[in-house]
């Protein structure tokens, strides 16, 4: 009975950590934590998986080591120790894609590095990490840096597809030669449209994004709402036809 | 009571004591554990780090200078040469066709590239014209300035055939400051940078083309004093 209830309890929080990860909590969209690098590197699909995918590997094992060494360190020494272990993650990180993505590596290139001062990684190493298991702890690693990935390459997407009229473009940097073939371009003789392609293009898509998001939550609350007054009994009059 | 309220004093001091010092032998074996992790992952793609450098090296030289240039070994027919451009010595490499030297290799730095210097391989016929030039390391902004980065952009292929005879001084210079280059949409520092490198390599070679061509091949030259 009791293993029954530990593994439902289990589940649940697994179901918890993934919606806060994707939705309810998104590093992106919601924290808003991790905009520096978010912003710089979405102008193409292949840049934001290539550091959405780098950011995610940082903050699940940062998340995973925090927490396995959750009750060794006492308060004085936390915040200093959670950053050193997210600044070596970050530099192995950086030494496998110049190993393994050499030519990715150099056009991702300060940012690269950036990812340690990415806040939702000592954000979720101090929240959540410190505090719980490490299978929890890396489960939630892996879904706000999926959360985090998609947002990227959302953005990614929008701003290349405005910007340069393509989508996919350069993938063979990430998936090797094959991958070049992935390649879509909507518009064949397309000159650049600067604005999405800057900064500033960034965070306008950003900004939509976000409010694209609170507008599926309203409709989702406002359905919520009018069920449950259905349910405790409405008193609404049903009107067909106009009344003249 | 005097004493007794001393000894409180004297206990909470050591208490603290001891405790930062646990906590700095806390985060000094922290610091050795991550130190550690870093040089063991170093341990490990060094390796690899070093082929994949060596590789897009190779890669840019290769495209540089076309096969009907050469048929020596650019690797083997290369020197040391110390110029005003650079502190240290770097490799030049010449293309030679049955003997006869057809063109040159040189390395070259932008010392203003917008975030890091950028590092060039340009090369130039012995005629004096430009064979081509190629971005080898860069650390130019994603989207913007990378497209000097022949893998992203075609733009650093407009210096092919260009020389000091048909371009004009002036003309060497990107569109924005009235020259012939086009600037990069959204960054102008770099392209810039890239031209006036050129530019000056360009220069550097009509100045001391002699030397240059007639090195012996696994030697070093020193003209870092060469007037510019």
């Amino acid at each position: 009975m009791s293993s029954e209830s530990t593994t439902k309890s289990y589940q649940d929080e697994l179901k918890t950590l993934s919606k806060n990860g994707l939705w309810n909590n998104n590093p992106a969209l919601v924290q808003l934590l991790g905009l520096c690098p978010l912003l710089a590197v979405t102008g193409t699909v292949v840049n934001a998986i290539g550091l959405g995918v780098a950011t995610m590997m940082v903050l699940i094992m940062s998340n995973l080591s925090v927490s396995l060494i959750r009750n060794f360190v006492n308060d004085a020494i936390r915040l200093p120790a959670f950053v050193m272990i997210i600044a070596s993650l970050v530099t192995c990180a950086e030494l496998l894609m110049k190993a393994f993505t050499y030519e990715l590596y150099q056009i991702l290139g300060i940012f690269i590095p950036l990812i340690v001062t990415n806040c939702a990684i000592l954000g979720r190493a101090d929240a959540y990490a410190s505090k719980n298991n490490p299978v929890f702890a890396a489960v939630d690693g892996f879904m706000m840096g999926l959360g985090f990935l998609i947002v990227l390459m959302l953005l990614g997407a929008m701003r290349e597809l405005i910007g340069q009229g393509t989508l996919f473009a350069d993938m063979q940097l990430i998936f090797g030669e094959s991958a070049s073939a992935w390649k879509i371009t909507f518009i064949g003789d397309y000159s650049n449209f600067l604005f999405a392609i800057l900064p500033p293009g960034a965070f306008v898509g950003m900004g939509l994004i976000i409010a694209l998001k609170n507008v599926i939550d309203d409709k989702i609350e406002k359905r919520k709402a009018a069920q449950e007054s259905v349910k405790t009994g409405s008193k609404r009059v049903r009107v067909t036809g106009n009344i003249s | 009571m005097n004493t007794e309220e001393e000894n409180n004093l004297n206990e909470e001091v050591m208490s603290t004591t001891q405790s930062a010092f646990r906590a700095a032998f806390g985060l000094a074996l922290f610091a050795v554990l991550t130190a550690g992790l870093i040089a063991f992952a170093k341990l490990g793609t060094n390796e690899r780090i070093i082929e994949q450098e060596e590789k897009a090296r190779l890669a840019a030289l290769y495209a540089l200078v076309p096969e009907s240039y050469r048929n020596n070994d650019l690797l083997k027919d290369s020197y040391l040469l110390t110029s005003p451009n650079a502190t240290e010595p770097r490799t030049v490499f010449v293309a030679k066709n049955d003997g006869q030297a057809s063109a040159l290799v040189l390395p070259w730095t932008a010392p203003d590239g917008y975030t890091a210097p950028i590092q060039l391989l340009i090369a130039i016929k012995t005629s004096g014209e430009l064979l081509g030039v190629r971005v080898v390391e860069h650390k130019e902004t994603p989207g913007l300035g990378d497209k000097i980065d022949v893998s992203k952009s075609d733009w650093v292929l407009s210096f092919d055939g260009r020389s000091l005879e048909n371009t004009t001084a002036t003309q060497w210079q990107v569109k924005k400051d009235g020259g012939d280059f086009d600037q990069l949409t959204g960054a102008t520092i770099t392209p810039r940078a890239v031209v006036s490198s050129v530019y000056e390599a360009l220069n550097f070679f009509e100045e001391n083309k002699v030397a240059l061509l007639n090195q012996s091949a696994q030697s070093s030259l020193d003209l870092a004093q060469a007037g510019q």
